[in-house]
């Protein structure tokens, strides 16, 4: 018979008019790993920052060891033994391993640093991480970067553990290895909640699955008593075919050449290294990789938006044929060359939008240079916003609501809309349902296999393997900034993509 | 008890907050005067009132000095709107004064009058310019940071002008400029309907109808509010982030140099270490204060001038130190910058949920 | 030449004593996000709050100036009036999450006229009339080391100070020594990189942000005590102060936010401060000119760290920026 190490009883907690939990309730018992599955926007990390003490409840108990006990601050959690693994990382960047680990713990004794390190490779080796304590952060790698915030929330001694979709920046083998982990500190007695909308994982790694909808509490079952199909069915609310309708690719004809790419950033690394592809109209070819891979230093520099160090871009016109090179071109004199290029970036009110301005005025952003006079032209903008709000479904109160209210699904079409009502005939999307839930996100696969079908050569960057091979034709795996392989979508192997995804570019 | 962001005030409201936030300043103040010349709180404030608007001058001298403030104030909105944190306006005030008192001293006695007011302009706008680009190129190449830049610019202003007012003393010895063509009047503005302050209110209220446009209407402004707001996006859109903070500060100085201009050839017809007097900095507040709105900036530079003048008044008839005015001011703006709290957050208390 | 190479020298210290304690306290704020522009107003509002205690003291005691009560009387006194306007600063950054440019630029006006004000006309207002002068409190303010004037030169660069001046010294190697080596340091330092991470990792986060602003101004507020009692020998005049508290915000920058690095620099731009007097046979007007090089100084170090972007020299990440937990 296990303990309940933690309980929660009749949570609830609101922003504004938003209900983000209502009624919740969960248990996780000492050596156990309990999921916690929801779709975005289920209201997970919400309940788990309540736990963790980042947030309050407006109502509801919580229970440790069968005592109930008020969280006021993340403090209050340590001393509860709490300790929770962020989905983006708490993490000061210029500070040092053992500097991070030792922030904010009172321990007694003398401030020592060395001190730390020492405990810090001792639980390393318990546990079986690898990491040098006297590293700066900003020097990491993102896997090294969560091994940091795991040893952080042992060194306090944490019995309960709260991962945040840890597996979302891992490769499948780290993600293999964390599991491992995670496994051998189960077996030492700890009481493990693991937050994740991926099924196949929850499969695999917990004892128990609690199932959140729309911040209400639907069940808990047993894993080795449920399936896919059922959790799926559970998460979403109604049965749902999760496929995706490819379709073989029409006349492909060579749209867009890289080259050689070599990218420097400003500290003088290589991020891209001598990159070469060409992608095709009435395609959709899948970039692959772990975060910080290059990714978003490829697509902004086909946008205009580096400095190339070396290579080419070359774009052939649909109609001429014509070749045009885009190398070290802006946005506008790409634009300007008859280019129909759209770009949906990763980071969408930092960068696609501007999040304090309405729907009207970000529509504006690609076109407020029309017109001859120095007036802007508000008509035009306005009715493609309308007619957005109109044809994706936004929900927002009008089109004069600034973008930063809407939620993550509705900046997302917004965003989305905008770039592919100038029929492009080059779209690249870089993680374009991050954050989304299902049916919005099936939404932007129709929307981007629509524009294939319309014979846009269509680049898709994403994290979930899944759906880069169920989605795609062709997959370019990028490593380190380099291509360590290019292979057709159907029939690819998670695994096999994996280890292109680690290995030394070619 | 804990605090929770808001949705969303309507306008009259946030602006009822700010009101209230106002009256409660000018009672806290007024018991401060009160409690430093004896009056009673009433007449507190019938004397301010009567300082800034007792006589036909005084509402003429209150008006040019709301002019220049907002003027200075119209100078410092689109930087800021950039959120191009240009401290410097006082820096820049000072160098359109300096051009304008050195077109004045040296060739007001050999050029016509209406040349002579060309190249004045000219030479004020073009001083403003330059301070104000130099710390702008470097701020959109390295990105140094303009705050202290700016900042450290004022003072080499100061120098500057100070250096200069012993080159051109007069008389000799005093390390003053004095009035600059006291007999002859060149270059001084010249008199509309019988008084000297209507072509510098002109001129402002001018500016201030233009500056309105320009943000809300052209494709410049559209510019400078998405720099403002992320620079990302102007990159990835495809605007020349460095041309638009270029453009844009060069904008601020040259107002700025119109303000040098109105307070040199306007106004003291001199030139002095304080010609700037500090505005540069109250521009700052008076543009935060009215949401960098340039309409609503006439009410705000109205009110910080009321309040020098008013307690300015009562300083000289209770013959106490004049800076009663920026102890007075200062109270008033922590009001009205705390207040803002209010308008973007709510506290809740216990442990319930909260109601919208 | 030695004599007018040390009396050079001991000017120089003596003119950046208050800069030292003023961007010490900047630099201390500064490391817990907070940008203090209020700092200027604070060091007349510590400068004037020891004249008022040093006044009354006087008063009260009569010709009995008891020298332990005639330091101690004013120097608490600062220590009150700066953390008053500390706390100002602090309520509305803070608590209230206002903008941290608009509000300290107020609270300069503010503490720049309660500074004028009360220093201007305390005579007027207690009755007496006349121009203010605390000669006697200052003298105990200025003793020096006993056998500073035994040592010749060398007593007189290195003896010859007002405790005050020590002070200033000490106060900066603890304050580097607090932040690099201490746990408090580190948590402070985490605060002003990135608040959200500090306060996940248990750190109270306003706690921690209202200490640094307290103490950073308390301690700014001590230049502005030395600059009346010691260096003005305690006379009061109007705009005495000048511009010294913006250059010690500007000092923060020249040491790259290291206090123990504000204490050469403050030393080095108060030689360029009085520079200009050393120079012989300079013409009053060429004077005016020498007396920018401070500020001069100051801009070739930001454009020289802003050109190297050296990732420790940067400033603390989240400076200016309000923290709100519950953001997003």
């Amino acid at each position: 018979m296990s303990t309940a190490a933690l309980e929660l009883k009749n949570v609830t907690k609101r922003f504004g008019n938003i209900l983000a939990n209502n009624n919740v309730s969960l248990t996780v018992n000492k050596g156990e790993i309990l999921s916690v599955l929801g779709e975005n926007g289920s209201g997970k990390t919400t309940l788990m920052n309540m736990i963790s003490g980042i947030y309050y409840p407006d109502e509801g108990h919580i229970y440790i060891d069968g005592k109930e006990v008020l969280i006021h601050s993340p403090r209050d959690a340590f001393n509860h033994g709490i300790g929770m693994i962020h989905q983006h990382f708490k993490l000061v960047d210029v500070f040092s391993a053992a500097e991070n680990i030792a922030l904010g713990f009172d321990e007694p004794g003398r401030f020592d640093l060395k001190e730390v390190s020492k405990k810090v490779s001792e639980i390393s080796k318990k546990y079986g991480f690898n990491l040098d304590p006297s590293k700066k952060i900003y020097a990491m790698s993102v896997s090294e970067k969560q091994t940091v915030e795991i040893i952080k929330v042992l060194y306090r001694g944490a019995d309960i553990l709260i991962l945040d979709e840890p597996t979302a920046v891992l490769t499948p083998q780290e993600t293999e290895k964390l599991f491992k982990i995670l496994r051998s500190m189960r077996d030492d007695g700890k009481a493990i909640i693991i937050i994740t909308h991926k099924l196949h994982e929850v499969l695999e790694i917990s004892d128990r699955v609690t199932i959140l909808r729309k911040g209400e509490y639907i069940d808990t079952v047993e894993t080795s008593k449920t399936n896919e199909a059922e959790l799926t069915e559970m998460m979403v609310g109604k049965k749902v075919s999760l496929n995706i309708d490819r379709t073989e690719p029409k006349d492909p004809q060579k749209r867009l050449t890289i080259q050689n790419l070599t990218v420097i950033s400003p500290d003088g690394t290589k991020v891209l290294d001598n990159v070469g592809f060409t992608a095709k109209s009435g395609e959709i070819l899948g970039i692959a990789g772990i975060a910080g891979s290059g990714q978003r230093e490829l697509l902004e520099a086909v946008a205009g938006l580096q400095n190339i160090a070396d290579g080419k871009i070359t774009y052939f016109d649909p109609s001429s044929g014509k070749a045009e090179s885009l190398r070290n071109k802006t946005p506008l004199q790409i634009r300007d060359l008859g280019v129909r290029l759209s770009f949906v970036p990763e980071d969408r009110l930092g960068m696609g939008l501007v999040g304090n301005m309405d729907i009207t005025d970000n529509m504006m952003l690609r076109s407020y240079k029309s017109g001859k006079t120095v007036f802007l032209e508000k008509k035009p903008p306005k009715s493609l916003a309308e007619k957005i709000v109109e044809e994706l479904e936004v929900v927002t109160p009008s089109i004069s609501t600034p973008v930063r209210r809407l939620s993550g699904g509705n900046v997302q079409k917004v965003l989305v809309g905008r770039e592919i009502s100038s029929n492009p005939t080059v779209l690249m999307a870089a993680y374009p349902v991050r954050g989304l839930d299902i049916n919005s996100s099936y939404l932007i696969y129709n929307l981007l296999n629509r524009q294939k079908e319309n014979g846009a050569a269509v680049i898709f960057v994403g994290e979930d393997l899944d759906v880069l091979i169920e989605l795609c034709d062709w997959i370019l795996v990028l490593s380190s900034g380099r291509v360590s392989g290019m292979i057709p979508a159907r029939g690819a192997k998670k695994e096999e993509i994996g280890l292109m995804m680690t290995a030394r570019g070619k | 008890m804990h605090i929770i962001k808001r949705a969303a005030m309507p306008s009259w409201k946030a602006w009822l907050i700010r009101l209230a936030a106002i009256l409660l300043s000018l009672i806290v103040s007024g018991l401060f005067v009160m409690f430093v010349t004896k009056l009673n709180p009433i007449s507190v404030y019938i004397e301010m009132w009567k300082g800034a608007f007792g006589s036909s001058r005084k509402i003429w001298n209150t008006a040019q000095g709301t002019a220049i403030l907002l003027c200075i104030s119209l100078a410092v909105t689109p930087a800021f709107k950039m959120r191009f944190w240009n401290i410097g306006a006082e820096g820049q005030v000072m160098a359109g004064c300096i051009g304008t008192a050195a077109v004045m001293i040296l060739f007001g006695n050999k050029l016509p009058t209406f040349w002579l007011m060309v190249c004045m302009v000219a030479a004020s706008v073009a001083s403003g310019i330059i301070w104000a680009l130099i710390p702008a190129i470097f701020k959109a190449n390295w990105n140094t940071n303009e705050t202290l830049f700016t900042l450290m610019m004022n003072y080499v202003a100061i120098q500057i002008a100070s250096y200069l007012s012993t080159v051109w003393e007069n008389p000799a010895g005093s390390a003053h400029i004095g009035v600059i063509n006291m007999n002859t009047g060149k270059g001084w503005f010249p008199a509309i309907f019988g008084h000297e302050q209507t072509i510098n209110i002109l001129i402002v209220a001018v500016l201030t109808a233009v500056m309105f446009v320009y943000l809300k209407y052209s494709k410049h402004g559209y510019e400078i509010a998405v720099v403002g707001e992320s620079e990302n996006t102007a990159r990835y859109v495809g605007m020349n982030v460095k041309k638009v903070i270029l453009r844009t500060m060069a904008l601020s100085g040259a107002i700025c140099g119109i303000a040098g201009l109105i307070i040199v050839a306007g106004k003291d017809h001199s030139l002095s270490t304080t010609s700037a007097g500090g505005q540069g900095f109250t521009a700052i507040m008076v543009s935060w204060l009215a949401k960098f709105n340039p309409l609503m900036m006439i009410l705000t530079s109205l009110l910080i001038v009321f309040l020098e003048r008013g307690a300015g008044a009562i300083a000289t008839s209770f013959r106490i130190n004049d800076s009663i005015a920026d102890i007075v001011t200062g109270i008033i703006l922590f009001f009205i910058i705390g207040c803002e709290f209010f308008v973007n957050y709510k506290i809740v208390f216990g442990n319930k949920g909260a109601k919208q | 030449m030695i004599t007018t190479i040390v009396n050079f020298l001991q000017r120089a210290i003596v003119q950046g004593i208050p800069l030292l304690y003023g961007s010490c306290g900047e630099i201390i704020t500064e490391k817990s996000g907070n940008l203090n522009l209020g700092i200027p107003g604070i060091m007349y509002v510590g400068a004037v709050s020891g004249v008022i205690g040093a006044f009354f003291n006087e008063r009260i005691a009569g010709d009995k100036l008891n020298p332990f009560f005639a330091v101690l009387v004013p120097l608490l006194c600062s220590l009150l009036g700066s953390l008053l306007m500390s706390l100002i600063y602090g309520f509305l950054t803070v608590t209230l999450r206002s903008n941290q440019n608009v509000a300290g630029l107020a609270l300069t006006t503010f503490g720049v006229g309660v500074g004028n004000f009360f220093g201007g006309s305390l005579a007027t207002l207690y009755g007496e009339g006349g121009a203010l002068s605390l000669k006697r409190t200052s003298d105990f303010f200025k003793t020096a080391l006993p056998f500073a004037s035994k040592l010749g030169d060398f007593g007189k660069l290195f003896f010859s100070y007002g405790f005050l001046a020590y002070l200033a010294v000490i106060v900066a190697i603890v304050a580097a020594i607090i932040l690099r080596k201490t746990r408090v340091g580190l948590n402070l330092r985490a605060v002003g990189e990135s608040p959200a991470t500090a306060d996940a990792a248990g750190i109270n986060v306003n706690r921690y942000k209202y200490l640094a602003i307290c103490i950073g101004g308390m301690i700014a507020g001590l230049g502005g005590l030395y600059f009346i009692m010691d260096y003005t020998c305690g006379v009061w005049s109007n705009g005495g102060f000048g511009d010294r508290g913006w250059l010690a915000i500007a000092l923060v920058i020249f040491a790259i936010w290291k206090p123990d690095m504000a204490a050469l620099g403050s030393a080095l731009f108060g030689g360029l401060y009085v520079v200009y007097i050393f120079i012989p046979n300079l013409s009053r007007s060429s004077q005016e000119l020498f007396k920018m090089l401070p500020y001069l100084a100051t801009i070739v170090v930001l454009i020289a760290t802003s050109m190297r972007k050296k990732r420790e020299h940067q400033p603390p990440q989240s400076l200016g920026l309000a923290y709100f937990r519950e953001d997003r």
